[in-house]
C-alpha cells in the first residue's frame, strides 16, 4: 500500500517541483509580468482532484518557499496560497465537475484572488508597482490552464493506470 | 471493494477540521508578515528554506549554463581571434590608465595626510555570477552564487564594469539576494560629481529611471551631471558611479525640483557583477561579531 502510494504521489510532487521552476525560471524583462502563476494553478488543479492529501497544509509550505526563493515578505504568498487552496477544497465537488469553459472562469477568479491578497499586503508594506503586474499573470494564467490542467489530467491518468 | 473505498475518502468532506487549520495557517501567516515587516528576526528560516531552493536554481539556470558553454566551444575561430584582439587593445588602455591612477593615487593619499583627513583604502573587488532575477515583478532583487561561506555580508555593495548596481540584502551560505539601486524600497545617497552637491537617488521601480526627489529649484544641476556614490549613508564605498541626470524639471510652484537620472549600470542587463570588501565596513562587521561573541559568553557566565 505505501509502495502504491508513493508511485502515486512522485508525478504530483514533480509537477510542483517544476511549477517552483518554473516560477523561479529566468525570463526576458519585457516577459516578466506576464509570466503565469504556475504554482497557484498546480496547487488549484490537485487540491480540486485530492484535497485529502494536497490540502492548505502543501499550500502554506509552498507559499514559504516561494516567499523565499522571490524575496517578498515572509509569510505573503502562503497566505494567498492558503487562501486560494481553501476556497477550492471548500468546493472541489462543484469545480470539479464544471465544463472546461465554467472551470476556467473559476480558476480566472481563484487567481484574481491571490493576485489581490499579494497586491494588498505590498499596499500595506508600501510597495508600489505597475498594475499590468497583477493583470498580467492572471490572464495567462487563465490562458494556460485549459491546457495544463489536461496535461496534469493525463499525468495523473496513467499514474493511476500505472499505480 | 477498495476502489470505491478510495473514492469515498477522497470526497469525503472534513470541513471543519478544514476551516480551523485555515484560520490556523492564515493566522500564522499575518503573524510572520508582521515580523518580518517589523524587524528581521526570520533570517535563520529564511537562509533554511533558501538552501532547499539553491538545488532548484541551479537546474533552472542550467540551461542557461549549457548554452554558453556550448556557443563558447562552437565559436569559430576567427570570434575568438577578433574578440581576442580586442580584448588585447581594451587591456592596454586599461593599463595606461592604471598607470595614471596609481600616480594619482599615491598624489591624493599625500594631499590628504597633508589636509590630515582619513586615507582612502583600496577596495577588494570579487566577481559573482547572477543566479536568477526575482520574478516577481514589483521587487528588483536578484539572487548571486556567493553567500556567507565566501565572505560575503549584508548590505555590501554591488557594481558591474560601469557603475553601482545595488547591495546585499540576505546571505545565504552559498547565495545571496542583493536588491537593485532602481527597487522602489532603495535610496542611495549620491553627490554630483561636477560640484559635490550631496542628494538621495531612490528607485522607481523602472530599470532606466532614478529619481532625486530632494533637491530644491534652486539646485545646481544639470541634464548629463554625473552622480556618484557619496559614502555617506555607510553602506558604500564612497566614488562609484551611479547614474547620469536625464532630466531637471523646475516648477516654480512645487519647491524641489523634479529630477530623474538613467543608471549608468546596465541593471537588467548583468550577468556577471562585482561585490566590494569595503575595509572599513568589514572592520566594523568583526568588531561587530566580536561584541556579539562577547555578550553570549556573558550570557554563558550568568
Amino acid at each position: 500500500m505505501s509502495n502504491d502510494s508513493a508511485s502515486r504521489r512522485l508525478p504530483i510532487l514533480t509537477c510542483i517541483v517544476a511549477s517552483l521552476m518554473l516560477a523561479i525560471a529566468p525570463m526576458p524583462g519585457w516577459a516578466e509580468a506576464y509570466r503565469p502563476d504556475w504554482v497557484p494553478l498546480t496547487l488549484i488543479f490537485w487540491s480540486m482532484l485530492l484535497p485529502r492529501t494536497y490540502s492548505i497544509g502543501w499550500a502554506w509550505i509552498i507559499g514559504l518557499i516561494l516567499d523565499v526563493a522571490q524575496g517578498t515578505l515572509f509569510g505573503q504568498h502562503a497566505l494567498a496560497l492558503v487562501l486560494i487552496v481553501y476556497i477550492t477544497v471548500k468546493f472541489h465537488l462543484q469545480i470539479r465537475v464544471f465544463p472546461m469553459l465554467q472551470m476556467t472562469a473559476t480558476v480566472f477568479a481563484l487567481l484574481a484572488l491571490y493576485q489581490f491578497i499579494l497586491f494588498w499586503i505590498n499596499g500595506v508594506a508600501g510597495i508600489n508597482s505597475p498594475a499590468v503586474a497583477y493583470w498580467g499573470p492572471v490572464l495567462t494564467g487563465t490562458i494556460v490552464w485549459p491546457l495544463l490542467s489536461t496535461i496534469y489530467g493525463g499525468i495523473r491518468y496513467s499514474a493511476r493506470s500505472s499505480g | 471493494m477498495p476502489a470505491a473505498r478510495t473514492e469515498r475518502s477522497h470526497r469525503a468532506p472534513h470541513s471543519r477540521a478544514l476551516g480551523l487549520r485555515f484560520s490556523l495557517l492564515a493566522a500564522l501567516s499575518i503573524l510572520l508578515l508582521v515580523i518580518d515587516y517589523r524587524d528581521n528576526h526570520l533570517d535563520t528560516v529564511r537562509t533554511a528554506i533558501g538552501a532547499t531552493v539553491y538545488p532548484l536554481r541551479v537546474v533552472v539556470d542550467a540551461p542557461v549554463s549549457v548554452w554558453r558553454w556550448a556557443s563558447e566551444t562552437t565559436a569559430s575561430r576567427s570570434d575568438l581571434q577578433t574578440e581576442n584582439e580586442r580584448l588585447h587593445s581594451e587591456r592596454l588602455l586599461t593599463h595606461a590608465r592604471l598607470q595614471q591612477l596609481s600616480a594619482l593615487e599615491a598624489e591624493n593619499s599625500r594631499l590628504r595626510a597633508m589636509l590630515d583627513a582619513t586615507h582612502r583604502v583600496r577596495d577588494e573587488v570579487r566577481v559573482a555570477q547572477i543566479m536568477s532575477v526575482s520574478s516577481d515583478p514589483f521587487r528588483h532583487v536578484l539572487v548571486i552564487d556567493k553567500g556567507s561561506r565566501d565572505g560575503v555580508y549584508d548590505g555590501q555593495a554591488m557594481i558591474d564594469d560601469s557603475g553601482v548596481v545595488g547591495q546585499i540584502i540576505q546571505t545565504g551560505l552559498l547565495s545571496s539576494q542583493g536588491i537593485l539601486i532602481s527597487d522602489p524600497d532603495h535610496a542611495l545617497p549620491v553627490e554630483v560629481n561636477r560640484n559635490g552637491l550631496r542628494t538621495v537617488a531612490l528607485g522607481t521601480g523602472k530599470y532606466e529611471r532614478l529619481d532625486l526627489p530632494f533637491l530644491a529649484n534652486n539646485a545646481d544641476i544639470r541634464v548629463d551631471d554625473l552622480l556618484v556614490t557619496s559614502g555617506l549613508g555607510g553602506e558604500f564605498p564612497a566614488g562609484y558611479p551611479v547614474a547620469v541626470v536625464t532630466s531637471v524639471i523646475l516648477n516654480p510652484q512645487e519647491s524641489f525640483a523634479e529630477v530623474s537620472a538613467k543608471p549608468v549600470a546596465a541593471l537588467n542587463q548583468v550577468r556577471e557583477l562585482m561585490l566590494i570588501w569595503n575595509e572599513a565596513t568589514e572592520e566594523e562587521v568583526e568588531a561587530r561579531n566580536q561584541d556579539d561573541a562577547g555578550e553570549s559568553e556573558e550570557v554563558q557566565d550568568e
